[in-house]
């Protein structure tokens, strides 16, 4: 697939524009279908009661946290490799979304963990990495904001993210490869899932809820990316003429 | 080959010329370690419990201190874009900075490691296994903060920005150095972790002058 026809800023921004109404619309039904399901259609846990339903949004949060990751981390490559023009902009687009989904990961974590664990916090492997990909988003966010030069920034943060990204592999098998209090991978194992399809399928469209949000997120701050870019070039042409 | 070792040496030399800065790394080293049994109360127990801890997180922190000299007095005079434009690798001279880096700070704290040891109550039987997980870890703080450096070259607040962005690279090899030290201090085998440290500095060693070196280009750009 030929990613750099999407490269022309103005090409992008037409596609946003017809794009954006759908995902936003399908976004609303899938989160509140999901939440629906989440909260009132699914069964309450025989051992955890009602406090399991905190999963519904803990589950999704940390995979987008990941995902977000994932993203940034391609686009990072995309921009440093092949010089993608859009792909500095997805970066700097998805970080602050990204570790918005972490922050939320570890709240809702934390206040599941107090009922059902005792303890607000524990220095466990995944709980650890977690915490340290927090601070790789912060990093992040800082050094593409440090430089006077945007592009200067987005290139740092770039080589910053893909130095960053050993932690994403560490997250996912830390349950598997240290004794955690984390348990252990649920729904995406070999083998297959082993939670039951009542719970199974909220969470499911809960998680697509989540990432059609991040999408309509993405098209909406790439796009007011492209058109601040358009405004600081022609700020700058004015103040050449002036 | 021998434009690695000038490199080197050229870098050793400047920091002979200025003794006070690495001496000044290794006084804050000493310093801070020292503050904690004021913090903690004197209890020679309660110190031998912590000594791993508190003297890998001032090394820590000591060498975030200096990291800043590694490029920025290159970047300043024009020196880094000699560097950059000279048919040596990129990478093999950021190696040879770390490693000019290292012996004149990584190698000092070493030697001061043992000093606080004995203030924290340590056994001297750990003192090896703190030697042998400071040798296999200090080269990984000097390689990651070379990435770190490089890419704060030229940014506003940037001796700030460095420990936040390099402190989450640095938490493994924390990890697996105390972890070394506290259970050679139980009478189990620190062997398992110094192999993770050395593993994490045989990655970096690859990794972080490939990083340190895209990081430059881009500064000088």
């Amino acid at each position: 697939m030929n990613l750099h026809r999407f490269a022309n800023p103005g090409r992008f921004v037409r596609l946003a524009d017809a794009v954006l109404p759908w995902c936003a619309t399908l976004t609303v039904l899938a989160l509140g279908g999901g939440l629906y399901l989440s909260l009132f259609a699914s069964p309450a846990d025989y051992q955890q009661g009602e406090s399991v339903r905190i999963m519904y949004v803990h589950v999704p949060a940390a995979w987008m946290a990941l995902f977000v990751y994932t993203v940034i981390a391609g686009a990072s490559a995309s921009a440093l490799i092949w010089r993608h023009p859009l792909a500095d902009l997805v970066a700097r687009a998805s970080a602050p979304v990204g570790a918005g989904f972490t922050f939320l990961a570890l709240v809702t974590g934390s206040l599941w963990g107090k009922p059902m664990w005792g303890t607000w916090w524990v220095w466990d492997a995944r709980l650890t990495s977690v915490l340290v990909l927090f601070f790789l988003y912060l990093g992040h966010i800082a050094l593409s904001n440090a430089f006077d030069d945007q592009s200067r920034g987005n290139r740092a943060a770039a080589v910053l993210a893909l130095v960053g990204f050993i932690n994403v592999p560490i997250i996912k098998f830390s349950v598997d490869w240290w004794s955690t209090l984390h348990q252990p991978a649920s729904v995406m194992r070999l083998g297959g899932p082993t939670i039951d399809a009542s719970m199974l399928w909220p969470l499911l469209i809960m998680a697509v809820g989540f990432t059609l949000y991040y999408l309509s997120l993405l098209l909406l701050r790439v796009k007011s990316e492209v058109l601040a870019a358009r405004l600081r070039a022609r700020s700058m042409a004015a103040v050449d003429m002036a | 080959m021998t434009a690695f070792f000038d490199i080197v040496a050229r870098d050793l030399r400047l920091a002979l010329r200025q003794r006070g800065d690495a001496a000044m790394v290794v006084l804050f080293f000493v310093l801070t370690a020292l503050l904690f049994p004021f913090a903690i109360g004197p209890e020679p127990n309660l110190l031998t419990r912590l000594a791993a801890g508190i003297i890998w997180v001032t090394a820590l922190l000591a060498v975030l201190l200096s990291l800043e000299r590694l490029f920025l007095a290159d970047y300043e005079d024009g020196s880094l874009e000699l560097l950059v434009l000279s048919p040596v690798p990129l990478s093999l001279v950021v190696l040879a900075k770390v490693l000019a880096h290292w012996l004149s700070t990584g190698l000092p704290l070493i030697a001061a490691a043992p000093l606080i040891a004995l203030f924290y109550n340590m056994e001297g039987d750990a003192l090896p296994v703190l030697i042998a997980a400071m040798l296999l870890g200090t080269p990984s703080l000097s390689l990651i903060g070379a990435v770190g450096a490089a890419l704060t070259l030229g940014a506003r607040r940037g001796g700030v920005l460095v420990p936040l962005l390099v402190l989450p690279l640095y938490i493994p090899v924390l990890i697996f150095g105390i972890a070394a030290i506290d259970a050679d201090l139980a009478g189990l085998s620190a062997r398992p972790y110094l192999l993770f440290l050395g593993a994490i500095a045989l990655f970096m060693l690859v990794i972080a002058p490939l990083a340190a070196a895209a990081a430059l280009r881009q500064a000088l750009e």
